[in-house]
């Protein structure tokens, strides 16, 4: 019989013992040879577990003193997580032999910023919190720097690492502010001292933490970082830092709001409005003059947490429940565009020029078309997928009373999508020009086309992610 | 339940998705594949259509042919039909058989092509039909993607502006429209337009007034809901200022991406108005009546003039267009039977009249490839039948009686007459301005000596392009010969639309009275 405890955090342990097993095998055996083997065997593993956390449900649990929850919520980013990194495994493998850079610990630090993503969603405490977010980012920064030899990649992982590290300290000293006016590191424990007036200190400990976070979930004006570590890292590195550690931060933001802060919902509203106006508009303006399609993600992500993190200031169950179903398609919609980005190349050199997307519809009808719609949902025109996620949450932030910040989105949405449309502006209607190669493994088409099919399909019930969603959301807010 | 509504609107989505799927290769055999699917699959929508006009009974002013699903949480999936709609469905599937016989001589991505036209036609008519908010809104705007390939990929010189342009300007407009649904779904609680117990129809939103950022906003709630609407609907319609786009969206669309533009697309603003404007928003429909007359009436007279100064055939036909859609919402927003009824007449006859003369532009621009005024001249003494069609819809145009352009605008100006008499002095001389702009038109291109060098040889109309043309001018004459067969089928609907306007605004009853 197994100790409660134990039985709770059992998918994480497993998951460590799996990254373990992984490296000492590795390093036994073929070393980088086996990389192939080792990355499906870990996105089988991902998708197993998902399956398993996915499908168990059952009770809300919590383990070591309230410091892990084990929530519906937590399960749902769990998934959404294990889910989206197994396919960004898949689809990048490819990529990475044939650029040198299947070094069998890849696929052993994704799985250990998965179990700190897993942690992350599940914390119940400062400190639970903060371990969490470190073996993430530690994990991230060295794979942002996987490829040694190229001085981009190398920039791109220090610059991650040295604003990762402040931001984990911002983080850092709101959540000691925290604990020094409320007592207690444990979100439950401080949601009970919050009385009628919250002391000061306490709320300058919020903004910090939420600051902290901002960096990590890319919000501006917290999002310097991410066009050029984007655009540095190797693309599959860039495919996996745009979604997996994106909706882990989300989760755990909302979890720090609602299980900590819940009774106060009017103070960090206004902060995360503020940030989701900044995000939406910064990602959306900023956007318009790149011709580099990794930057030109880049500040569509950081478009798009704006459009989360809306969800998220609404302060209600529906805003979660918006965030979460907006989070679950972004991600989706990230993995089909990233299956495409990581098979441009020319003469065998990744290219990431929009440019080279000239007359693109001529050579490949279907992917064009696939991007085609891939680009019209991350642009939020129905009748994709992209559009229900800007309609919930849309109506979250009215539902709210923040029709200000509805408005405002529409009108980032408008401006936003005058870049997706260029890239479809290039693809149909540019002018003959230096041609593309697109060579893709069967996995990369099935992502993109799959992908496209679903963002196409979705319309008829969502695959049913909003009930899931709706629950999830009623077991953080309550 | 009957899913005839369903059928009408995705047999040519259905078929779009074969043509995909199945039409392979570039040959001439598959062109003309997918030129023939995609016309049998809109006559097959056309000849469905005819049994939904056959069994739609116009005495019933409620939505028949009601079709109800489930669909995502809190949402149904609801299409129906009634008096105000049922001729758009119509007017859909009649001209999509004709625009898709028009571009049978496309070459380039044929059968890209015809999968864009159909997909659009779907789409088109999902918006006549839709009966939930949020499937109204999936199908107005998802629109946009098709019209904007149109343009984009097979258009002219400058499409890419164009097409930018058009996508930019008609977004911006809805998205503002989609916060203000979400806005009624919160207060009302349903998405439901029409047609069941809890609708928006019969929803009172509230019209206190109230302050919003100093501003005291009469109306409240209302008020601010039929600006976000009328956002929208206004870019659609065009309206003067917001009608930029439509010039350059026309002049570099193809010829089939013209028709459906100026046919049917541009109805969806007005379309809109009655749907939602008049019925869901009285009280902020009534204060802002002389808002939209003023600008209707503006419209009227300043793009006349501004078509009397082009060089370019379709930049002149849309600005006719715009003029005319300025009688359209003139008509509406009068809240009387004629003008209701003039501005929905006026909508379906300019449907088959600028329709027309978009194809009569296409027809010499098929030969000559160009569409200046100057390249032409004496016409007449070479095309024959072309200069009686062309005059013909100049006529219809202008308002000729006996042609439906004389109904509709004659409606629509006795429905503001009893309203406000100076709008109605000023909308008038815009009738003789439409008459100096086309007249002057037909003048410069079809009459004088044929001198051009290019235009000896010019061969009059084929047999395919006068069958074109030929149900047309039919549609034209029945209707101003005999309007009653539209006024008899939108008139209960539009009465009913009209009590309920007057129950919920008491004042506009008094003043009509006084």
């Amino acid at each position: 019989m197994m100790p409660v405890d134990f039985a709770t955090v059992l998918p994480e342990v497993l998951l460590a013992v799996f990254a373990m097993a992984a490296l000492l095998g590795a390093v036994y055996t073929g070393k980088d040879a086996v990389t192939g083997l080792l990355t499906w065997a870990t996105a089988g593993v991902f998708v197993a577990m998902a399956l398993w956390i996915g499908l168990s449900g059952g009770e809300d649990r919590s383990a070591f003193g309230g410091m892990f929850i084990d929530d519906a919520f937590a399960r749902f980013a769990k998934v959404t997580i294990l889910l989206s990194a197994a396919a960004v495994l898949l689809i990048s493998q490819d990529y990475m032999a044939r650029r040198d850079l299947d070094r069998f610990e890849y696929p052993v630090l994704v799985v250990l910023a998965v179990i700190g993503m897993m942690m992350m969603v599940s914390s119940g405490d400062l400190m639970a919190l903060y371990m969490g977010l470190e073996l993430q980012s530690l994990a991230l920064y060295v794979v942002a720097a996987i490829r040694r030899d190229s001085a981009k990649s190398t920039e791109a992982g220090l610059k991650y690492f040295v604003l990762g590290a402040l931001s984990s300290g911002l983080l850092l000293y709101g959540a000691s502010l925290v604990y020094g006016f409320a007592g207690t590191t444990l979100f439950s424990g401080i949601l009970t001292t919050l009385g009628d007036d919250v002391p000061l200190g306490l709320l300058f400990g919020l903004v910090f933490m939420i600051a902290g976070l901002a960096f990590k979930v890319s919000a501006a004006p917290f999002h310097m970082w991410t066009p050029d570590v984007y655009e540095g890292a190797p693309t599959p590195v860039t495919a996996f830092l745009a979604t997996a550690p994106k909706v882990a931060a989300m989760a755990l933001m909302a979890r720090l709001v609602h299980d900590a802060f819940g009774g106060v919902p009017g103070d960090w509203g206004q902060v995360l409005a503020a940030l989701a106006v900044a995000s939406m508009f910064w990602g959306a303006v900023a956007a318009i003059g790149q011709r580099d399609i990794k930057r030109l993600m880049a500040y569509s992500s950081i478009a798009h947490m704006g459009f989360a993190l809306m969800g998220l200031a609404a302060g209600t169950a529906g805003g979660v429940q918006a965030m979460l179903v907006y989070m679950a398609i972004y991600v989706t919609m990230n993995v089909g565009t990233f299956a495409f980005i990581l098979s441009m190349e020319r003469d065998g050199v990744p290219v990431t020029d929009i440019d080279g997307l000239n007359q693109y519809s001529k050579a490949e009808p279907l992917k064009a078309l696939a991007m085609l719609i891939l680009l019209f949902s991350l642009a939020g025109v129905p009748p994709m997928l992209g559009f229900f996620g800007k309609f919930y949450v849309l109506k979250a932030a009215v539902d709210g009373g923040m029709t200000w910040l509805a408005i405002a989105g529409a009108v980032a949405s408008v401006i936003g999508a005058f870049y997706y449309l260029r890239i479809v502006f290039y693809m149909y209607f540019g002018r003959e020009g230096a041609r593309i190669d697109t060579r893709m493994m069967p996995v990369q088409w099935t992502a993109l086309v799959g992908v496209a099919a679903l963002m196409l399909l979705g319309i008829i019930n969502l695959f049913g992610i909003e009930p899931a969603a709706a629950l999830a959301a009623a077991s953080l807010v309550n | 339940m009957s899913y005839l509504l369903s059928f009408i609107t995705f047999v040519p989505a259905v078929a779009a998705g074969v043509m995909a799927l199945f039409l392979r290769g570039d040959s001439l055999a598959a062109q003309n594949n997918a030129r023939w699917l995609a016309l049998a699959a809109s006559l097959v929508s056309l000849i469905a259509s005819l049994f939904l006009l056959a069994g739609f009974d116009p005495a019933n002013t409620g939505f028949q042919f009601v079709e109800e699903a489930d669909w995502i949480v809190g949402l149904k999936y609801r299409m129906g039909v009634d008096g105000i709609s049922v001729l758009f469905v119509l007017l859909t599937t009649f001209l999509m058989p004709i625009t898709i016989a028009a571009c049978w001589g496309v070459t380039d991505r044929v059968k890209d092509y015809m999968i864009a036209f159909l997909l659009l036609e779907t789409l088109m008519l999902g918006v006549f039909c839709a009966l939930d908010l949020v499937l109204f809104y999936l199908f107005f705007e998802a629109g946009l993607i098709p019209m904007f390939l149109i343009i984009g990929i097979w258009g002219g010189k400058d499409r890419i502006y164009a097409a930018f342009k058009f996508f930019l300007y008609t977004f911006l407009g809805s998205v503002l429209m989609l916060v203000a649904m979400v806005t009624m779904y919160f207060l009302a609680g349903t998405t439901c337009i029409g047609g069941c117990e809890v609708s928006l129809l019969t929803t009172d939103f509230p019209s206190e007034t109230m302050g919003v950022l100093g501003f005291t906003v009469p109306g409240g709630v209302q008020t601010l809901l039929w600006l976000a609407f009328f956002a929208s609907f206004a870019v659609k319609m065009p309206m003067w200022p917001v009608h930029t786009w439509l010039p350059d969206a026309h002049v570099q669309a193809p010829t089939a991406g013209s028709v459906v533009l100026a046919a049917i697309l541009l109805k969806m603003g007005g379309y809109g108005f009655l749907r939602f404007s008049l019925p869901m928003f009285p009280v902020a429909s009534d204060l802002l009546a002389p808002l939209v007359f003023w600008m209707s009436a503006i419209a009227i007279v300043y793009t006349s003039l501004v078509a009397l100064a082009q060089s370019d055939m379709k930049k002149l036909i849309a600005y006719s267009s715009i003029a005319h859609m300025g009688y359209v919402t003139m008509g509406i927003f009068t809240a009387n039977q004629q003008g209701i009824d003039g501005a929905i007449f006026q909508m379906i006859s300019h449907g088959f009249i600028s329709g027309a003369l978009f194809l009569c532009v296409g027809v010499i621009y098929d030969r000559m490839h160009t569409r200046e005024i100057d390249a032409y001249g004496g016409l007449v003494t070479r095309m024959p039948a072309y200069a009686l069609i062309f005059m013909f819809f100049t006529m219809a145009n202008v308002g000729l009686p006996g042609t439906s352009g004389f109904v509709g605008e004659f409606l629509t100006l006795m429905g503001i007459f009893q309203v406000n008499t100076w709008v109605a002095a000023v909308a008038t001389s815009g009738v003789i301005l439409s008459a100096a702009y086309a007249l002057w038109l037909f003048r410069r291109v079809a009459f004088g000596a044929l001198v051009k060098e290019g235009l000896m040889t010019i061969q009059d109309m084929t047999r395919r392009e006068r069958a074109i043309f030929a149900p047309l001018v039919v549609m034209t004459l029945l209707l101003g010969i005999y309007p009653s067969v539209v006024t008899d089928i939108i008139g209960p609907s539009v009465g009913a639309l009209i009590t309920d306007y007057r129950a919920a605004v008491p004042t506009a009853l008094e003043l009509a009275q006084q």
